[in-house]
């Protein structure tokens, strides 16, 4: 089972952002996401103790323009949900790759971050959409 | 950019939010191109006594809103129904302000739904009625409480309008139709203006102004939805009567005793004993925004959908619009907003969500 041992962040195809530790993952939408989006209104962070595949429908955030779907970038359980962003959901235009963060995955297959990006890879991704 | 009636628009500039705030404290510029402005004009005797009658009998046929009534530059909010009362599109109907124009309206429709309109207007009108459209030319909204001063210097005109009037003036032989109305609850004015030089001109003048920026159909959407304003195949359409859409302030009393417009009997019947549903204000009083298609529950049954929802930049919270079963259209009433499969608290409410500022 793949561990991490120092602190890695990876960034996925659906702009999100995934800061891995050990067995765990916080994650969050990126600047880049949140700026497309615009004013966020809403959030709605996954219950602690559901558990997602890769890829699942995990969280929503609502701008004034419309709902957008946030996917589970690996499997696994989630452990931590950030109960700040239900009455500040501006907190993730403000700081989406910081205090933003949506929710702590306990994640089962580490070998799931293999087809992330790194930031050079995440950021050339951004420069193609 | 997003594809919308056949024609590429912005949804946003700046953002939908700066921009509804902007346009609700200084002055926004909305291309509204895309909508179907056109003439309906008597094929003889325009201008001459009785025109305006008789090109008011003859729209009168489609339309459940006395035309016949509106004094020159007067124009009305009203509905294209077909036989079953059923509205076909929203539009408004302005008499020409001109003496020597009278039996000719200008009429302004929904851009999706222009082409089927004019089909219907021609074929029902066919022979006695011309119809002129006017979707070549451009057609700007200038809304927001400083729009009057920022558009005064270009028409003066306009500041001697009040709400659902209209100028018409003439420059270089070019016809150029100021009416002062909107669809964001603030006051405006929509200008038509030639697809030229000139016409550009003056809307880069218009933008030239610091009062003044442009707003994208986002905005656009969350300034009509507090304002409680309809969207058409939204918040009505085919399948929805004035009186379950509570439009029926558009069908004035005298219409109403002549009982003369399609599908009079049924809609006639719902004024008298109440529809089935009626749309009505919806307040989600958690922070999660019900959009478009969301359910409506009472006790556990489904009574109803929203039609319009989001996120209202200036009640700054949600806000929506939807259709209930008439006995829960009483404001208050305690709703459940089944959001993602989850009940939210919300509740019935008067329209609209903020306070028109029309000049009257």
């Amino acid at each position: 089972m793949t561990q991490f041992t120092q602190q890695t962040t990876f960034y996925t195809e659906d702009h999100e952002w995934v800061t891995v530790h050990g067995d765990l993952a916080t994650v969050g939408i990126t600047r880049y996401a949140a700026e497309q989006l615009g004013d966020v209104v809403f959030v709605e962070t996954p219950e602690v103790g559901k558990t997602f595949k890769k890829g699942d429908e995990m969280a929503v955030v609502e701008s004034v323009k419309a709902a957008s779907d946030v996917y589970a970038p690996l499997s696994g359980e989630v452990i931590d949900a950030n109960s700040m962003l239900a009455d500040s959901p501006e907190t993730v235009n403000e700081h989406p790759e910081g205090e933003g963060w949506f929710c702590v995955i306990k994640f089962s297959d580490g070998a799931e971050t293999r087809n992330l990006m790194d930031k050079d890879a995440y950021f050339e991704f951004c420069k193609g959409q | 950019m997003v594809p919308f009636a056949g024609y590429e628009m912005p949804v946003q500039f700046e953002g939908v939010k700066p921009e509804h705030l902007w346009t609700r404290e200084h002055a926004g510029l909305f291309d509204v191109s895309h909508m179907g402005p056109c003439f309906l004009y008597l094929k003889e005797g325009l201008g001459q006594p009785g025109a305006h009658e008789k090109i008011s009998a003859l729209i009168e046929r489609l339309v459940p809103s006395a035309i016949s009534t509106l004094k020159p530059g007067q124009g009305r909010l009203t509905v294209l129904l077909n036989d079953e009362g059923g509205i076909l599109d929203d539009l408004i109907i302005t008499r020409m302000p001109d003496a020597n124009l009278d039996g000719m309206l200008y009429i302004v429709v929904n851009g999706a739904a222009k082409h089927d309109d004019w089909a219907l207007i021609r074929e029902k009108l066919a022979g006695e009625a011309e119809l002129q459209t006017a979707d070549d030319r451009i057609l700007v909204a200038l809304q927001g409480p400083e729009a009057e001063a920022v558009l005064t210097p270009h028409f003066p005109e306009a500041a001697e309008l009040s709400f659902m009037r209209c100028a018409h003036v003439q420059k270089d032989g070019e016809r150029y139709m100021v009416s002062r109305c909107g669809y964001t609850g603030e006051d405006g004015f929509e200008l038509l203006l030639p697809n030229n030089e000139t016409g550009l001109a003056y809307v880069r003048g218009l933008l030239a102004d610091e009062r003044v920026k442009p707003i994208g159909l986002g905005a656009r959407d969350s300034l009509r939805l507090e304002a409680g304003l309809c969207l058409y195949g939204h918040d009505m359409d085919a399948s929805r009567t004035p009186v379950e859409a509570d439009l029926q302030w558009v069908i004035q009393k005298s219409r109403r005793e002549r009982a003369d417009f399609p599908g009079a009997e049924k809609i006639l019947k719902q004024i008298a004993d109440g529809p089935a549903e009626k749309r009505v204000g919806i307040l989600p009083l958690e922070r999660a925004p019900a959009r478009e298609g969301t359910e409506i529950h009472v006790e556990g049954q489904l009574v109803g959908m929203v039609t319009s929802g989001g996120f209202g930049p200036s009640t700054d919270g949600p806000v929506a619009m939807g259709y209930v079963r008439a006995d829960l259209a009483t404001p208050g009433t305690k709703i459940d907003l089944m959001v993602r499969g989850k009940a939210r608290a919300g509740e019935v409410t008067a329209l609209p969500f903020v306070q028109p500022n029309y000049k009257r």
